[in-house]
């Protein structure tokens, strides 16, 4: 059943664009994309947000403008998105060339009781994203598409974005620290910043 | 004192700019607001500040997250509206203790024409203050850029939030031509 299903495994999907990730600065949204990190590995070049739903493409292009000498990529969902979707108007308009969005989109709510979202009734990420003024776009349905936009994540010359097509699922849990001021600090630190 | 027109050369949102420049502020998050006109031109034309015009205010609290994690500092200019749109936002300041400061242009009280603005502006301070955002008021111009170089001390020094409130009395009311 699941080989017929042409959306990908989020914890295949969020390996293949933490493959080799080098020095890169990792932003991902409240909920399931912070689990998928978390699953990888816990990094101190990882900001979780536990909280502030909307926040994380935001967070991720506050921090690709102050440091122009890193790659930052932010993971997050369909939900989390859609909640801050006037952010990628914004982003749009300032597109940092070190600054990559991957959207993992289920069409669900899954931490609330995997109920629908927009995009699961047509709303289509991909499209607002372009409309935003986005010049590289990725729709990613296969891990062909995964390698190429991971690629991208560490050489682009424009803020890129993807949305990748995952199954409804809830793989099990990996949960990284909460405390945000120990996230932040230990953040900071092992970017040189002073904390 | 002589020659008066030399003394208004500076005018106080020119003193809040310097106040920012000293801090060394780098990104700048804005809505468009007649009350920031001034203060955002100057951010705009500035080379060494990124300024950054928002769809919703709750996108600064969230930029300036990042610019902080990154080492940076940076701003955030909106009217009293704005704030309401921040409160979930804040949740994030508060518990990572990120540095803030918001400068707040007043609607909704001296001589306010639109009766819209008044539930919002007249909440500004207490939703605020129920954030734990440090709050300070600002009614005449001479005591405008220090009073925000006093916030971005307390704000950078202690990893606090602040806000600037500039009354509506000392920015002038909105003027409605028919």
């Amino acid at each position: 059943m699941i080989s017929n299903d042409p959306r990908l495994d989020r914890r295949v999907a969020i390996r293949a664009l933490l493959e080799n990730r080098a020095d890169l600065l990792l932003v991902t949204g409240l909920g399931s994309t912070t689990w998928d990190a978390a699953s990888v590995a816990d990094d101190e070049h990882n900001f979780y947000l536990w909280g502030a739903m909307g926040a994380a493409a935001m967070v991720g292009l506050g921090l690709a403008i102050a440091r122009p000498d890193r790659r930052v990529l932010v993971v997050t969902g369909d939900g989390e998105m859609l909640m801050g979707l006037g952010s990628l108007a914004t982003i749009g308009v300032q597109r940092p060339p070190n600054l990559a969005i991957a959207v993992f989109d289920n069409g669900h709510y899954g931490e609330t009781g995997m109920q629908a979202s927009h995009t699961a009734d047509g709303v289509a990420l991909i499209g607002i994203a372009q409309a935003c003024g986005f010049k590289e776009t990725f729709d990613i349905t296969d891990e062909l598409g995964l390698r190429e936009f991971s690629g991208r994540i560490h050489d682009a010359a424009t803020t890129v974005f993807a949305r990748v097509a995952i199954r409804a699922d809830e793989p099990p849990r990996a949960l990284p620290p909460r405390d945000g001021v120990l996230l932040k600090n230990r953040f900071r630190r092992a970017i040189g910043a002073e904390t | 004192m002589g020659d008066s027109s030399s003394i208004e050369a500076l005018d106080w949102r020119d003193e809040i700019f310097a106040a920012l420049k000293a801090a060394e502020i780098r990104q700048v998050g804005y809505v468009p607001d007649a009350g920031h006109a001034r203060l955002i031109e100057l951010c705009r034309d500035d080379p060494a500040i990124r300024a950054v015009p928002l769809t919703t205010e709750e996108e600064g609290v969230a930029l300036l997250a990042g610019a902080w994690l990154g080492a940076q500092r940076g701003a955030l200019l909106m009217q009293s509206s704005g704030v309401g749109n921040c409160l979930n936002m804040l949740s994030m300041t508060k518990t990572c203790r990120f540095p803030l400061i918001m400068l707040v242009t007043m609607r909704g009280e001296w001589a306010e024409f639109n009766p819209w603005q008044v539930p919002m502006g007249s909440k500004t301070q207490a939703a605020l203050e129920l954030c734990d955002v440090l709050v300070y008021r600002v009614e005449r111009g001479e005591d405008a850029a220090e009073t925000v170089a006093a916030a971005l001390e307390i704000a950078f020094n202690g990893d606090l939030a602040t806000a600037v409130l500039l009354s509506q009395r000392l920015i002038g009311a909105k003027r409605w031509v028919k």
